[in-house]
């Protein structure tokens, strides 16, 4: 639930001119030869791209995603989770659930992370809720983005009524309170994780289809757009070959944020006691522990484990989301301090009091 | 005048969804609300007593369009049916009840929340890789990257078991009256805290994030260099200029998340026992109760939606280039 | 009355510029957008500034202000306004500096406005920062301002995006002369313009000009305009002035092949036909050294063969060809 809030948005018109002016090389080379090439120096901020071709553009912002530490970082704790998740069976190969030592014992050598108030040991119950917990998040996330994808393309290459209807469907669905619907959803249909992934995508869908069609949008009105209309290409090849491929970082940042709003009310729904009880994931874990009295007990090692995972997974994901933005967007990009590329004389210092103050 | 009536007419769509779907559900989906009481109550039901449940529920062998316009009938005479769990008492009556839990907690914390947060996100991009800007923005993407309910389970561990500065349920202590007395504000104020507290630690992050992103984008507009060509002292440009332009976003997106503000509350408030409506949608799911749930969702939804309606007209004032188009 | 008003009548000039160089500094590599330029501008005097897109006009004239943003910094040189050194001002004493001593009318009127105050609210708070006038007072004074250029006081309520493009250049203009600077800096302000409100706006200038007696940086690349309103201009080519002198010189007599082709790339509207001539295909001048007196008060910039690059096999013919002028030769490599 907390994802919605935290994906920052990301400004279309950054993207798009780079991507899209295909064959605009041709006075780029000539002045990307001198150093002191007049056309470079009046628009040191905008795009650096010369040719500005579409594929050039993409391995750039691969690259730019591969030199950000803020994406590495995060790439690295959500690998480890799947990691675990998938060498779960391997650590622990007995049944989670299965009571294997006293109820509500402290974290020890032989419990890492202690017992449930059940006698379940922790460690085991933490790492194989990540199986549940990351598949049904990245599921979740997936189905989204691919709806979101299709009505996005769909608002932007039709328009007109197509575009009204689905926009209207979009923002009601928008509207309509998330949680509560889950919680109405969910008590009307049968408890399982079937139900959960149905009900999460219901809800989840329409954020990103917003998103993803504001950017359909203004590729849709791009030249070279009309001119594979006019050349006579289909609606499908036009949708998802011209348009689709230049917003790809739009799409990755959606899913991110789909896959975290998955994680984030999995847990919730669970927690509340409205998805299947008797698997183990890090909403269900919560769940027992809330029931079992866990805090009122003062068994903290009970409840902090799955929460953590849940927080770490959601903010490795928002860290790469962050990331994907710094390189599409370069404004939000950490201003360096070039000091050794300048000449130290007396007119630099009063340069740099001054620009500082310029900001 | 005319972005306001479509606008209007959009929230009268959005309505109108909702209000289909609350009568739907229950008729469409597998699990029927009588055969799932009845499955409840162990097979203890008796034949009648089943078919008089479904006749209170509005679910008959009537056609379905009789059964809908009925329902209309009945939701605008303000009529949601009795509750269950709490029979004899009509649906409207429980939740008059403790809509104002809700409103006390969500719009307090939202305000605060709102507030705090675009303030941090204006300073963030005034100054640059200032201390506010380096070190917030992770910090605060982390904290929110905790599900509400978890914060609020280690807020209520924290602050309530183990140090006991703060209330651990309720909204407020059972030994006191509810009246306008200094006691017993101030004993709600201090019941409020920690849920308001978590609300506010999950949701300001991303108000931040919003606010300092889309102010770098303005700070680069020519009228913010004009402003200060014009010499005028970095306060004004900083709140007339740049913030005032900046809100507008922002202003949209306070409408959009109060829709999660109130899934945040709700979850909040369970952990908290806090006796909003939320809290009473679980119980009333758990209880079965359907006319409860489904009248508290419907309030839920015309809330929020009202609440939306409230920010198109406030974004009109401030945005006076709507005002003509 | 400022400091700087006190040098009227003095031979002092209003501005000096000693080879300012501004830089670019970018993540690989930094350029520099303005490269040891110099130029004076006296009281009264109307200063042009030429050049294509991008040799660093804007650049100077948001120096003098000290506007410069990341990346750019002012990586050498002075800019003195009467004769206080402008790159040592504090922040207060640049506040101040702004706006009653310089101000400026920016590009592109509609983006230099606030879009959610009135244009009475962005007049008064000229006032109320800099005169200290109540709010009554300052709303009075925008409404003469506003009359001044013939703009109707019911405009004050308005908001930018209900004026048109030459309301809102002139609404800009009213407030440039607002606290009567002594220098006004003009960058390209009638660029985004139609031709007949663009002949508009500058007769108000001129007209502003004659009555208040400011000083003009006047900046555009269209050379008919800079002529026919500027009393010596400076032409800039890749951040370094090439060539500056009276307008009428650098106009009639131009050294510089890149002055001639500059000259050349606009029509005359009178006289007989001449076909159009710009710098040739592919031609770039690199190394621009010092300028050299060719005439009295007329520098520019030698062209030796070697600062001449030319990447396309044309002829030796760059510009009109002007008696007087030295026919560079080019080294025309071969396609």
């Amino acid at each position: 639930m907390t994802a919605s809030l935290a994906s920052t948005p990301t400004d279309p018109a950054i993207l798009s001119p780079q991507a899209v002016t295909p064959g605009s090389g041709k006075y780029d080379d000539d002045s990307s030869g001198g150093s002191d090439a007049p056309g470079g120096a009046a628009n040191p901020g905008g795009s650096g791209v010369s040719g500005g071709r579409c594929r050039a553009t993409r391995r750039s912002f691969t690259q730019g995603l591969l030199t950000n530490k803020k994406a590495l970082a995060g790439t690295a704790i959500l690998l480890l989770f799947i990691a675990l998740a998938l060498l779960a069976p391997v650590l622990f190969p007995d049944n989670p659930s299965k009571i294997t030592g006293m109820a509500s014992e402290e974290p020890s050598a032989e419990h890492w992370l202690g017992t449930t108030a059940k006698g379940q040991d922790v460690l085991a119950l933490t790492i194989h809720g990540a199986r549940s917990s990351l598949l049904v998040g990245l599921t979740v996330g997936l189905a989204s983005t691919l709806i979101g994808i299709v009505v996005g393309l769909a608002s932007a290459y039709f328009g007109k009524f197509v575009d009204e209807a689905l926009s209207v469907t979009t923002n009601v669905f928008l509207l309509l309170p998330g949680l509560p619907l889950l919680v109405v959803l969910a008590a009307f249909l049968p408890p399982g994780l079937g139900t959960v992934i149905v009900v999460l995508i219901v809800t989840g869908w329409a954020g990103s289809a917003r998103v993803l069609r504001s950017q359909a949008l203004s590729i849709r009105s791009k030249d070279f757009v009309a001119a594979a209309v006019v050349s006579g290409e289909g609606p499908l090849r036009i949708m998802f070959r011209e348009i689709l491929p230049n917003m790809a970082s739009n799409v990755m940042s959606t899913l991110l944020g789909c896959v975290i709003f998955g994680i984030g009310a999995q847990a919730g729904l669970e927690f509340l006691g409205l998805g299947d009880v008797s698997t183990v994931s890090w909403g269900t874990n919560l769940y027992w522990a809330g029931n079992e009295g866990a805090l009122l007990t003062g068994s903290w090692w009970v409840f902090v484990p799955s929460g953590l995972c849940i927080a770490l997974v959601a903010f490795a994901l928002a860290l790469i989301n962050y990331a994907v933005d710094e390189v599409t967007n370069p404004r939000l990009r950490k201003i360096r301090a070039p000091k050794d590329r300048v000449p130290k004389t007396a007119a630099h210092k009063s340069g740099s009091s001054h620009s500082k103050a310029a900001q | 005048m005319r972005f306001i009536l479509r606008r209007l007419g959009f929230y009268l769509i959005a309505f109108w969804v909702s209000i289909t779907l609350n009568f739907l559900l229950p008729r469409f989906m597998p699990g029927d609300p009588v055969s799932r009481m009845f499955a409840r109550s162990q097979a203890q039901m008796k034949p009648e007593q089943m078919d008089q449940l479904r006749k209170m529920l509005g679910v008959d062998d009537r056609p379905l369009w009789e059964q809908y316009i009925d329902y209309l009938h009945n939701l605008f005479t303000g009529n949601m049916g009795t509750s269950i769990s709490r029979f004899p008492t009509p649906v409207t009556e429980v939740i008059a009840s403790q809509i104002g839990w809700t409103l006390l907690l969500g719009g307090t914390a939202l305000a605060f929340a709102a507030v705090v947060g675009n303030l941090l996100g204006v300073f963030a991009a005034w100054r640059r890789g200032g201390a506010i800007d380096s070190a917030l923005p992770p910090l605060l993407i982390f904290i929110g990257s905790f599900p509400y309910f978890w914060l609020a389970m280690g807020a209520l561990y924290l602050f309530g078991v183990v140090l006991g500065w703060f209330p651990l349920r309720h909204a407020f202590s059972d030994t006191l009256q509810p009246d306008f007395s200094w006691e017993f504000v101030s004993d709600v104020g201090a019941h409020l805290v920690l849920p308001a507290l978590t609300i506010v630690l999950v949701t300001i992050g991303g108000w931040m994030l919003g606010m300092r992103n889309t102010m770098i984008a303005t700070n680069a507009e020519d009228y913010i260099t004009m402003a200060e060509a014009k010499g005028l002292r970095p306060g004004r440009i900083m709140f007339r200029y740049a913030a005032r332009n900046a809100m507008l976003p922002s202003v949209t997106s306070f409408g959009m998340s109060l829709g999660f503000v109130v899934g945040g509350a709700l979850l909040t408030e369970v952990v908290f026992a806090y006796p909003g409506v939320g809290y009473q949608l679980l119980n009333a799911v758990q209880g079965l109760d359907y006319p409860l749930m489904q009248g508290l969702f419907l309030t839920i939804t015309a809330a929020v939606l009202l609440a939306n309606f409230l920010v198109d007209v406030l974004y009109v004032r401030l945005d006076p280039r709507v005002r003509v188009s | 009355m400022t400091i700087s008003q006190t040098s009227f009548g003095s031979h002092e000039p209003v501005l000096e510029v000693r080879d300012l160089t501004v830089q670019y500094i970018g993540d690989v590599r930094s350029t520099t957008a303005v490269d040891r330029v110099s130029f004076d501008i006296g009281v009264g005097e109307v200063f042009g500034l030429a050049g294509e897109s991008g040799c660093g006009k804007s650049t100077i004239a948001n120096s003098i202000m000290r506007l410069l943003k990341e990346p750019a910094r002012i990586a050498g040189g002075s800019i003195r306004f009467g004769g206080r050194d402008v790159l040592a001002m504090s922040q207060e004493e640049l506040r101040r500096f702004r706006w009653q001593d310089v101000a400026m009318v920016f590009q592109s009127a509609m983006n230099s406005l606030n879009p959610v105050l009135t244009i009475g609210e962005q007049i008064t708070d000229i006032f109320t920062t800099h005169a200290g006038f109540s709010r009554k007072e300052s709303l009075r004074r925008a409404g003469e301002l506003l009359e001044l250029v013939r703009i109707d006081q019911s405009r004050l309520k308005a908001y930018p995006h209900q004026l048109s493009g030459g309301m809102r250049q002139r609404a800009v203009i009213a407030m440039a002369v607002a606290l009567k600077p002594s220098l006004l800096i003009l960058d390209e302000p009638t660029t985004a313009l139609d031709v007949v409100v663009q002949q508009e706006i500058m007769a108000q200038i001129k007209e502003l000009q004659r009555e208040l007696g400011f000083s003009v940086l006047f900046i555009t690349h269209d050379m008919s305009l800079m002529v026919e309103l500027s009393h010596r201009m400076g032409v800039m080519y890749a951040g370094r002035i090439v060539e500056t002198g009276k307008a009428h010189d650098v106009h009639n007599n131009p050294h510089h092949p890149y002055t001639q082709a500059l000259m050349g790339a606009f029509p005359p509207l009178t006289g007989p036909r001449v076909q159009l001539r710009g710098l040739a295909d592919g031609v770039k001048f690199t190394n621009i050294p010092d300028l050299e007196e060719v005439g009295p008060g007329h520098y520019a910039a030698p062209v030796p063969a070697t600062s001449v690059v030319g990447t396309t096999g044309t002829t030796g013919t760059v510009g009109t060809g002007t008696p007087g002028a030295t026919a560079p030769i080019l080294e025309g490599a071969s396609r």
